[in-house]
């Protein structure tokens, strides 16, 4: 099983160290891993604006980079969710074949229901409130979404579980919007900062130290907004894998 | 990149403890559907029948309004088609003036706004009184709906008792809220009693026999329809369904959607004219058929208006209805107001973080918050993009499309503005109006990675 990672812009940009948690983790349990070079971009902070079209070259260069594998992992769901679901319509509308939409995973998913991991991995010992990014929990099923009349699950909880002497808790609307959402933050700054706001002040109330989620756009958000106010500064910020691949 | 929505929800936002309260409010009737929605096992069983009936019944629309219209007439009732807004008012109005009718009691219909019809005819010299209490609110306040179900909600018990003492000449200074619904009784039982004619809008049509079908907490569409001897009935063409036993999956979703509980305190049918009296359906179209042959946005028309993707939208709820520049806010305005004028209502696009929670609870399974998306898409072919956004998106797509122009970018901190808007690294990008600009680790990942080898092996 060949795994290609795909390390989105932004967190190329801002956050290499998950990055390299991602790869870390993988080759910790035995996965053959290649991060090809030249990776940029999915498309979907454009698409989500309105400029679906514009990502269809860059849509194209990703089948094309990682057409020989048999899955592709990132870690960001929102990402993850773009490509697998609008990949194949962008490349259909520009006369292409899109190959590796349905193969790429996010690294919870990939973890979970490819690898279904269990055994331990490393130690957190800290209580740490989850963040359950929209397109995590309505588009990709990493948890159940809480409109629904489902059996309740959450693969990132079920994960974290394999973390010695962590606590998960959970804030209260627990999979409520943050208020990110790409361009959305840029165009409706008012109310996504008051979302982000009301997100940030439901996880401190758990008293939790760390928030952590599978997007790191979203902690982006918070903690952008929690540096600016310093309302919670003792509250840090860990995208899930990096603690999943703590002391690893 | 302000937009008509970003601007007044910016205003609405400045008065935090309203802002908050009307958070709480709303969320409060999500969290009512979902104690109701998890009550019943069948649930999303429920959601994905009620899809499929009305996408069935959509694909098939001339059969069954040929079929609803024939079984009306059969019933002696006298059924009005309507292409626009405009016949519609002169279709109602025409039957007022034939039956010597001056004055209309109606119960609350989300179509008779659409199509300005109150103001229509009070410049003819009707009097038209709303007696949904909610809807008598507003008129008495001269205000609009904010929200479809609950239209005065915005409005605190305060604002009601001082618009009552004016209005109704309720006791000064007494704003408890039964005593205000008694007052709004009191004065709406001599309404009924003098009005020539009643309308109710329509929840349902059912093909099969004809019926419309109303759901009220209320009662008012039966005090409106039991005194005057004329009966109108304002029903847009996507309400109708085929029969009865399709009404019992819509009947077991709606009121649980809308508020939380098990049903409407009233669900009333309505066959035939009374007795000496006479009884008028008017079927609108204005737009519902042409937007039905769309392919990206038909599923609009599934809706039912139980209101709760607005309940469950987090920027509805801290924006309030009023910040959306259609008469219906939240996901399903956006929505319409496209389908009806997507120049002028294109400002509320930028309403919507894509969360999905609308689609997530619709009880007819529309996929709102895609349809968005598309929306987006398309302004663009419309000139309603916003140019300084397409000039970012064009910019970063260059960038991020050349590999060579990406790593120079992500290299230094000052062509960082080619990434994604949100990780631009200036004060004067808006991200620094909620934000700390982030600080950047001396190298991205794919530079910190060139070390290793490519592959584990």
């Amino acid at each position: 099983m060949r795994v290609g990672l795909f390390i989105p812009c932004y967190v190329d940009a801002v956050f290499p160290k998950v990055g390299d948690a991602c790869f870390r983790l993988l080759r910790h349990l035995g996965v053959d891993v290649t991060y090809p070079k030249g990776q940029t971009c999915c498309g979907q902070p454009m698409a989500n604006a309105g400029f679906a079209k514009d990502s269809a070259l860059l849509a194209k260069r990703y089948d094309d980079m990682f057409k020989g594998f048999d899955y592709v992992v990132a870690p960001s769901v929102s990402c993850t969710a773009f490509i697998r679901l609008q990949y194949p319509h962008i490349m259909k509308e520009s006369g292409h074949e899109c190959h590796i939409a349905r193969k790429t995973m996010d690294m919870v998913e990939f973890l979970h229901d490819v690898l279904k991991v269990d055994r331990t991995l490393g130690r957190f010992p800290h209580k740490v409130s989850l963040h359950n990014s929209c397109h995590g929990a309505r588009e990709l099923n990493l948890s159940a979404p809480s409109e629904k009349m489902e059996p309740r699950f959450n693969k990132i909880k079920d994960l974290l579980a394999l973390v010695s002497d962590i606590e998960v808790v959970e804030p209260e609307r627990y999979d409520e919007c943050c208020g990110f959402g790409g361009m959305f933050s840029i165009e409706e700054l008012a109310v996504s900062k008051q979302m982000g706001e009301r997100k940030l002040a439901r996880h401190a109330a758990t008293g939790a130290k760390f928030i952590t989620g599978a997007d790191c756009s979203c902690l982006m958000h918070m903690a952008g907004i929690n540096a600016k106010e310093g309302k919670f500064p003792e509250i840090e910020f860990r995208h899930v894998i990096e603690i999943l691949a703590e002391g690893l | 990149m302000s937009t008509s929505h970003s601007k007044a929800a910016k205003k609405f936002l400045e008065n935090q403890g309203y802002a908050d309260w009307h958070d709480n409010t709303f969320w409060g009737l999500r969290v009512k559907r979902d104690k109701m929605a998890f009550s019943v096992p069948e649930w999303e069983q429920l959601r994905t029948k009620a899809s499929e009936i009305k996408r069935h019944t959509l694909m098939n629309i001339d059969i069954y309004l040929q079929k609803f219209a024939d079984a009306a007439e059969k019933n002696g009732v006298t059924v009005h088609w309507a292409k626009d807004a405009t016949e519609f008012n002169e279709i109602v109005y025409q039957i007022l003036k034939d039956n010597n009718a001056r004055k209309m009691v109606k119960s609350k219909s989300m179509l008779t706004e659409e199509c300005g019809m109150n103001e229509y005819l009070e410049e003819r010299g009707m009097e038209i009184v709303e007696t949904d209490l909610g809807e008598r609110i507003l008129q008495l306040a001269h205000q609009r709906p904010s929200h479809i179900v609950v239209p005065a909600t915005h409005l605190t018990h305060d604002d009601v008792g001082e618009l009552f003492e004016k209005e109704l000449h309720s006791k000064k200074g007494d704003h408890d809220p039964t005593y205000l619904t008694h007052v709004a009784r009191l004065s709406l039982r001599d309404e009924f009693l003098t009005a020539d004619a009643g309308m109710t809008g329509a929840n349902f049509g059912i093909a099969e026999t004809g019926d419309i079908v109303v759901c009220t907490n209320e009662g008012n569409a039966d005090m409106s329809t039991s005194i005057p001897k004329l009966q109108i009935a304002a029903i847009g063409l996507e309400k109708i369904i085929p029969d009865y036993e399709c009404l019992s999956v819509f009947i077991r979703l709606l009121a649980r959607s809308a508020t939380g509980q098990p049903s409407t305190t009233y669900t009333s049918h309505f066959r035939k004219p009374r007795p000496g009296g006479k009884m008028h359906i008017v079927i609108v179209d204005n737009g519902r058929s042409k937007w039905l042959a769309d392919e990206k946005h038909w599923e609009t028309l599934k809706c039912m208006r139980c209101g709760a993707c607005m309940n469950t939208c987090p920027v509805y709820r801290w924006s309030g209805g009023y910040s959306y520049s259609f008469f219906i806010p939240g996901p399903l305005g956006i929505n319409l107001g496209m389908l009806h004028d997507e120049k002028r209502y294109s400002g509320n696009v930028s309403a919507c973080t894509l969360c999905l929670s609308c689609q997530c609870v619709c009880p007819v399974k529309i996929n709102l918050g895609e349809q968005i998306y598309e929306w987006r898409q398309q302004l663009d072919s419309i000139g309603e993009a916003n140019p300084q956004k397409k000039m970012m998106c064009k910019g970063m797509n260059l960038v991020l499309d050349n590999k060579g122009m990406y790593n120079a970018a992500t290299a230094s901190a000052h062509l960082l503005n080619y990434l994604p808007s949100f990780v631009i690294n200036n004060g004067l990008n808006p991200w620094a109006y909620a934000h700390k600009m982030m600080k950047f680790p001396k190298q991205p990942f794919h530079k910190e990675f060139k070390g290793k080898d490519e592959s584990d092996k």
